[in-house]
């Protein structure tokens, strides 16, 4: 069972080797592809492209733990980070906060046990005019209010 | 799910895709460079290094291969106009780059997007492609011979610190986005070791801008130090937040009475990394020669605690810092314990004067401009609202 998703991963990566190169500045794409198709960047992964790229695992995870967006840690299908910088806070980012952690029965910097989202703080989005701003993966929400984030979290429900 | 935040008459919607770039390419790279230069244009990135004179810098230098860098990562709190230029004028922003490409001697731009704006890259790539299929990018641009400027995107991975354009460069080459020591500058050795010229997105629209208007018409505009127009990002409590376009050298108090915010107690100019500046300096100018920004406002009504306001900052910096000098890393996080001192009432004067003092230190010693700017809201609001400051009740934890 292990050595499969080991064999999975290293194909994977091999993939995007093809596809991005194996020069050091194909290390970035790589892991932000591996990171949308696998969620996590788990330790054999960050072995395994070091090896590729003839780089040190340790200079991989370097790169993947200073960056917010790259993560080692295992991550939900659905990444939710709510702006915490200064106008989304005076626009009332703190009551969206709470209503998230109540609705999802975790506070920040966890996973659902299901492994369906992962609830994340994050700094200024670009939408400060209509904050508070939301980001669920990609999808990005403006004008977050406490009673739209059961709406919200439904839509992404019944998807997979 | 993004509403339209355009408020006021853009003049890049009076511009055609293409027409700046038609027009810098009539003209030799020389003359181009002198246009930029004579419109007096600088960097609307935040920084505003004069644009033509970066320009002939990176166009002087000797190498088989140069980058023109989209600087697109948008971090600095406050600011969103750069994400409202790729939604509605992207194809000026490409113009500029390639006139960029042509005025250096470059064939590779590349737009460093960051990884919040992901949303964007779908309807880039297309206008990207629209551009090859126009022969605006690509083998022999606009017919013309040995001309071969390309764009691609690389997508950012969430650090702010990655909008200094040497940390930029280290992300581009799969590194940790740590800044890196000037000199050497981007022009002489940036992306892989080859001259770069990192430009802001307003900056290359504004470059297409300048081509089809001319130099002289942006020169007249704004102020002698800081001429043309510039857009301004502004949010908080205001009635209509949004992005604007005001000529440099506007007014605090003619900016409020458009955006619906007069009686503002403090507005913040620069984003987190700006300063504060309290109403009885409301006639100050946004302008390099008095309170410079790349173009973020926040307005604060009387209802807010300041100390809330850099609270909130120096968090942010705590975490963007990249760790890798004393000054910022260990500063931010010591300033922000004063103010939360400072917010129980449990701050003496004594220390927040060594407060000052290691805040001045973080602005000198720091290695990069986000710890040598980090420290520039703390000590505004300490410097205006010092009675704010000191009156308050301990606060029973
Ligand atoms: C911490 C930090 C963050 C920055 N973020 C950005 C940014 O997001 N976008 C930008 O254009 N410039 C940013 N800059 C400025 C760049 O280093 C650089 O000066 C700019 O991209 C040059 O373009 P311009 O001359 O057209 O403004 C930042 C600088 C610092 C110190
Ligand atoms: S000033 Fe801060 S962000 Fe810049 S190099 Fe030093 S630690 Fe890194
Ligand atoms: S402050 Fe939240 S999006 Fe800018």
């Amino acid at each position: 069972m292990l050595i499969s998703q080991h064999e999975q991963t290293l194909d994977q990566l091999q993939g995007l080797v093809e596809k991005h190169g194996d020069q050091r500045n194909a290390l970035i794409p790589i892991l932000q592809d591996f990171r949308d198709q696998s969620g996590q960047i788990t330790d054999y992964a960050m072995q395994a492209v070091a090896n590729l790229l003839k780089i040190e695992p340790s200079e991989v995870y370097g790169v993947v733990s200073f960056y917010s967006f790259l993560s080692e840690r295992p991550q939900g299908n659905f990444v939710i980070r709510l702006c915490r910088t200064i106008s989304c806070d005076m626009a009332g980012k703190q009551a969206v906060a709470r209503q998230l952690e109540n609705d999802l029965g975790i506070t920040f910097g966890e996973t659902t046990k299901d492994g369906r989202f992962s609830l994340e703080w994050a700094n200024c989005m670009g939408v400060c005019d209509q904050g508070p701003a939301m980001l669920v993966n990609e999808t990005l929400y403006t004008k977050v209010s406490p009673e739209k984030v059961g709406e919200i979290l439904d839509s992404f429900k019944s998807r997979a | 799910m993004i509403q339209e935040s355009i408020r006021n008459q853009i003049t890049f919607s009076q511009i055609a895709a293409a027409e700046g770039l038609k027009a810098g390419l009539q003209i030799t790279p020389e003359a181009l460079i002198d246009q930029v230069r004579e419109s007096g244009i600088r960097g609307r990135g935040g920084a505003g290094f004069p644009t033509g004179l970066k320009w002939a810098f990176t166009a002087a230098e000797k190498s088989d291969k140069k980058y023109v860098i989209c600087n697109a990562d948008e971090g600095e709190p406050g600011t969103f106009k750069d994400r409202v230029i790729f939604e509605n004028w992207a194809d000026l922003v490409f113009d500029g780059m390639a006139l960029a490409g042509y005025a250096i001697g470059a064939d590779e731009g590349i737009v460093y997007l960051r990884a919040e704006y992901t949303f964007l890259r779908e309807k880039l790539e297309k206008c990207l492609a629209e551009r090859r299929k126009k022969v605006l990018l690509g083998e022999n641009c606009l017919g013309m011979k040995g001309f071969n400027f390309d764009i691609h995107i690389h997508m950012g991975s969430g650090a702010y610190v990655c909008g200094e354009e040497t940390a930029l460069i280290e992300a581009l080459e799969g590194k940790r986005g740590e800044a890196r020591n000037r000199p050497p500058f981007p022009a002489a050795s940036g992306y892989l070791g080859k001259p770069t010229l990192v430009n802001n997105v307003e900056t290359f629209a504004w470059i297409a801008t300048i081509m089809v208007k001319g130099s002289d018409w942006f020169r007249g505009l704004g102020t002698e130090k800081s001429s043309g127009l510039k857009l301004f990002s502004i949010s908080g409590d205001v009635e209509s937040p949004g992005v604007y376009e005001f000529p440099m050298g506007i007014s605090v108090n003619q900016l409020l009475t458009e955006v619906g915010g007069r009686g503002a107690k403090a507005v913040q100019i620069g984003g987190a990394s700006g300063t504060c500046v309290p109403s009885a300096e409301f006639d100050r100018a946004i302008a390099y020669e008095d309170v410079a920004t790349g173009g973020s406002i926040i307005v604060f009504g009387q209802q807010r605690d300041l100390l809330d306001v850099a609270e909130n900052f120096l968090e942010f910096f705590e975490d963007e810092s990249c760790g890798q000098c004393t000054p910022c890393r260990i500063g931010n996080s010591k300033l922000l314990e004063g103010v939360r001192l400072l917010k129980k009432g449990e701050c003496s004067a004594k220390y927040l004067n060594e407060l000052c003092k290691l805040a001045e230190t973080m602005q000198i010693a720091s290695k990069c401009g986000l710890g040598q700017s980090s420290p520039n809201a703390f000590l505004s609001i300490v410097k205006h609202f010092r009675k704010e400051i000191f009156n308050r009740e301990p606060v029973a934890v």
